[in-house]
């Protein structure tokens, strides 16, 4: 219980928590990690910054284990304060030194409640009585010193991302971690959630607890961050004191240039070319749950959809491509009823649709760059005459738009899944804006994108509403939407609620159900 | 501890190669059971060898056997492209062969010239129906078509036996269970003179071929490849996958159909409850062995076909169990399975940190 001890000035001793040294690793050809070295000091707030591929996860599972690095070393403080080299490749070493990670992803039982989550693996296996009361006396004291407050008794499964976040945080700390790692914690809370995160970590670095926290949004980094360090190409570029820092030049140490800036010019909106009238989706689940909603998107703009993640963003995205029949209301593309809406027909009438989850809907990874090219428009004379593909044409098509777009990869006649993330989300992009769509559907587009590339579908898509589509773009980060979208409309539990203002404050309100 | 890695760029002779070590390394392990069964290998694949190759009457027994595997194979491998688990080819069969003899015994009064094909396209269909309501069950309730398949072939040989001392029963048959038989009109024509051999093994060819041609090169083809590999991204593509999976499933009943169409009428000439000693099935161990794909199965069945029949000829000779046929058989679809795991996969030992 090392955090507990109360430091009155973390400034003043500095005593380090964690130190690696010169660690390193590779995957086959890939230099996932070069020589990498990183202290964290006692009581600080570590941001690691670094684009996708960067190497940031990845030195992260080397502290925690998971991979055993090709050289270097870690060290991690004792409660006194005192260095002790890590065994290298075992996670459970790790937690006993008190190093405790919070991923991305949660790894909770729905089924059973907060508490028996918290304590399951801290439990000796082989008892049959546990002590529960010890373990939530424990708990409800860390509760109360850092703020994490989740409800302890109910299933897990009901409770929200927000709450399900801090059940993971409270079972690093009934561990006893003196060192937290955090994987891009923000990515599924509100800006208020994510506010009052940060509030209860600053709480807990008072008492002892140091944080690395992993991110990719440079606002929060800057707000809630004492030291930054940046990764690029598995190689530490730079490392400063937050005080010093800012927006532009983070970005260029992460991008290793500068990141040209998507300007948004104002423009009259035109004609309507998407209408939902009363539009419901029954789901399976809340996130592809619609509840009557009306939508309308005119030419020369691009509506953003914000919302946390879950609330009936994929029922919204589902309806508009085509996957879902609306169970009630109207569907209307450029003034035409779309009455029976299928993938082929919203196609036909002109939308274009950036899928959510590029590598399981957007392509058909088995099959080359050029067929998934094509994969949209096997009706067109131009790529098949009488039932036969023309392989030609269907070459020839590839290379001009690998081209245009700047796919790159093994060639066009490779077969898609050897492509980047990035470069399969281009091969998207030229497949959808080639057949210039009345209106496109962007669903979270630059989701674990870098920088470069994200810029990249910003620009394709100001200039496609330049060229006078409309545009939906869903996504769950606000300042991507803050940045590129005309209007604003919040999504929650399945109802649409319009923002008046591109004010962050207020549309996090809205995201919370709160009234505005 | 042992950690599994997909290869990155398999080369074409390792795929190409990898079979063939397999089949070879099949037959080595055949020879255990040879030497325990008291005969010398060697000389065992010699009288294989001869078996199958010998003269021109083992070769045309081998094209015989090979001919139904060939259409059953295609059933499979079209039905696996599009992740179709059609396990009932051995039910489709029947069907096919049913029709066969319900037309070809002279049920309708067909002029001679049209008999023929209109058994191939009937027995084709009967096989396609065999395939449609699984199918419907899938696509409408996800009900899993191996199951449904697989049983329906029970349920489709119980029938034929009820045909066969029913309608179908021939009236000259002396209270056997088996159909009259096929007019001359309605038979495929041997290929060679005094052989078993007939015209089955062209349309077989014919067919592996056409399959061939038009997964790769239409549009058929390529919604059925993109439905198999991916079917989220076909549906969001605007491919209609129910209709692609129909249509598979009609024309892998169809080829399954037409296996029992070319056994009646191009071998047999009538129906018993016996025609086919599995067919179906190893029809889906021809399949695998290809890699799902046509010209494979071609190549698969003529290997399958080589081995049971060199394998019975091998027994006759040696004074051994037949029943070594089914065990080089199996072990050469085991050591293919393990072979196209590894062409795919490497298998590294890792120290102390787990994978």
């Amino acid at each position: 219980m090392g955090w507990r001890q109360r430091q009155p000035n973390l400034f003043m001793t500095q005593s380090t928590a964690l130190r690696l040294t010169g660690l390193s690793k590779r995957f086959g050809s890939v230099v996932a990690n070069d020589d990498v070295s990183l202290t964290l000091e006692k009581g600080e707030v570590l941001a690691l910054l670094g684009e996708n591929g960067a190497g940031k996860t990845t030195l992260m599972n080397m502290l925690f284990g998971h991979y055993l690095p090709d050289s270097g070393t870690v060290e991690v403080a004792d409660e006194n304060g005192t260095l002790h080299p890590l065994p290298l490749g075992h996670p459970q070493a790790a937690l006993a030194a008190g190093v405790g990670m919070v991923h991305q992803h949660f790894a909770l039982a729905e089924n059973i409640n907060a508490l028996d989550n918290i304590t399951l693996g801290s439990e000796p296996l082989r008892s049959f009585r546990r002590n529960r009361n010890r373990a939530k006396t424990k708990i409800e004291g860390i509760i109360e010193r850092s703020g994490l407050s989740a409800p302890l008794n109910v299933p897990v499964g009901r409770l929200s991302v927000g709450e399900r976040q801090r059940v993971e945080i409270l079972k690093a700390l009934y561990r006893d971690a003196r060192i937290l790692v955090l994987d891009e914690p923000t990515a599924v809370l509100t800006p208020q959630e994510a506010d009052t995160l940060f509030d209860n970590i600053k709480a807990m670095t008072k008492d002892g607890l140091s944080v690395i926290f992993i991110s990719h949004k440079l606002r929060e980094v800057l707000a809630f961050s004492d030291r930054i360090a940046v990764l690029r190409h598995g190689k530490k570029v730079g490392e400063m004191a937050t005080a010093d820092a800012d927006e532009k030049v983070i970005a260029r140490m992460m991008v290793g240039a500068d990141t040209p800036k998507v300007a948004r010019t104002e423009m009259a909106p035109g004609a309507p070319v998407l209408k939902l009238s009363n539009v419901s989706v029954e789901g399976r689940a809340k996130r592809d749950t619609l509840k009557s909603v009306n939508l309308t998107v005119n030419a020369h703009e691009i509506l953003g959809i914000a919302g946390i993640s879950g609330n009936g963003q994929s029922g919204l995205a589902n309806v508009i491509s085509g996957l879902a029949q609306p169970s009630a209301g109207t569907i209307t593309v450029d003034e035409q009823d779309v009455p029976k809406p299928s993938p082929g027909t919203m196609v036909k009438a002109g939308i274009g649709r950036i899928p959510e989850d590029r590598h399981h809907e957007g392509i058909v990874g088995a099959m080359s760059v050029a067929e998934n090219m094509v994969i949209e428009r096997l009706d067109d004379p131009a790529i098949q005459s009488r039932g036969l593909l023309k392989r030609d044409a269907i070459q020839a098509n590839a290379e001009k738009l690998a081209k245009a777009y700047d796919v790159r990869g093994p060639g066009v006649t490779a077969a898609s899944r050897l492509l980047s993330g990035g470069n399969i989300q281009k091969l998207i992009l030229a497949r959808v804006f080639e057949r210039s769509p009345r209106l496109i559907l962007a669903n979270q587009p630059t989701r674990g994108l870098d920088m470069g590339a994200a810029a990249e579908v910003g620009r394709r898509l100001l200039e496609a509403r330049e060229r006078g589509a409309g545009v939906v773009l869903i996504s769950e980060d606000l300042d991507e939407i803050l940045g590129l979208a005309d209007r604003i409309v919040v999504i929650r539990d399945g109802n649409l609620v319009e923002a008046i203002s591109h004010d962050r404050e207020q549309i996090g309100l809205i995201m919370a159900g709160e009234p505005a | 501890m042992i950690r599994i890695e997909p290869r990155e760029n398999p080369s074409r002779a390792f795929a190409f190669g990898i079979p063939i070590l397999s089949a070879v390394i099949s037959l080595a392990l055949a020879a255990i059971p040879l030497l325990a069964a008291g005969a010398n290998p060697i000389t065992a694949y010699g009288e294989m060898i001869k078996g199958v190759f010998g003269s021109v009457f083992a070769v045309s027994e081998m094209l015989t056997r090979a001919t139904p595997l060939i259409f059953t194979g295609l059933a499979a491998a079209l039905a696996f492209r599009a992740k179709l688990w059609n396990i009932g080819a051995e039910g489709q069969l029947y069907l096919g062969a049913m029709a066969a003899v319900a037309i070809g015994s002279g049920l309708l009064d067909i002029s001679g010239i049209l008999l023929l094909p209109l058994i191939i396209v009937l027995g084709a269909a009967a096989g396609a129906a065999g395939m449609m309501a699984p199918t419907y069950l899938k696509v409408r309730f996800g009900a899993d078509e191996v199951v449904t398949t697989l049983l329906l072939n029970f349920i489709i040989l119980i029938f034929l036996q009820m045909m066969l001392e029913g309608p179908l029963q021939d009236p000259m048959g002396l209270g056997w269970p088996q159909s009259a038989p096929v007019l001359d009109q309605g038979m495929l024509p041997p290929l060679m003179d005094r052989m078993r051999v007939h015209s089955g093994l062209i349309l077989a060819l014919v067919l592996a071929a056409i399959a061939q041609f038009m997964l790769a090169r239409s549009v058929w083809g390529f919604k059925l490849r993109a439905v198999g590999e991916n079917a989220a991204a076909a549906r969001h593509a605007g491919i209609n996958v129910r209709r692609s999976l129909f249509g598979v499933a009609a024309i892998s009943g169809a080829l399954a159909g037409l296996a029992g169409v070319s056994e009646v009428a191009g071998l047999k000439g009538y129906l018993t409850a016996d025609l086919s000693p599995g067919f179906g099935y190893t029809g889906i161990v021809v399949a695998m062995l290809a890699g799902l794909s046509p010209v494979g199965v071609v190549i698969a069945a003529l290997f399958i076909a080589s081995v049971f029949v060199g394998a019975d000829s091998m027994s006759r000779a040696m004074g051994v169990s037949s029943f070594l046929a089914d065990l080089v058989v199996s072990m050469s679809l085991l050591c293919v399975l393990v072979g196209g795991f590894l062409a795919k996969y490497r298998i590294l030992r890792t120290k102390g940190a787990k994978a």
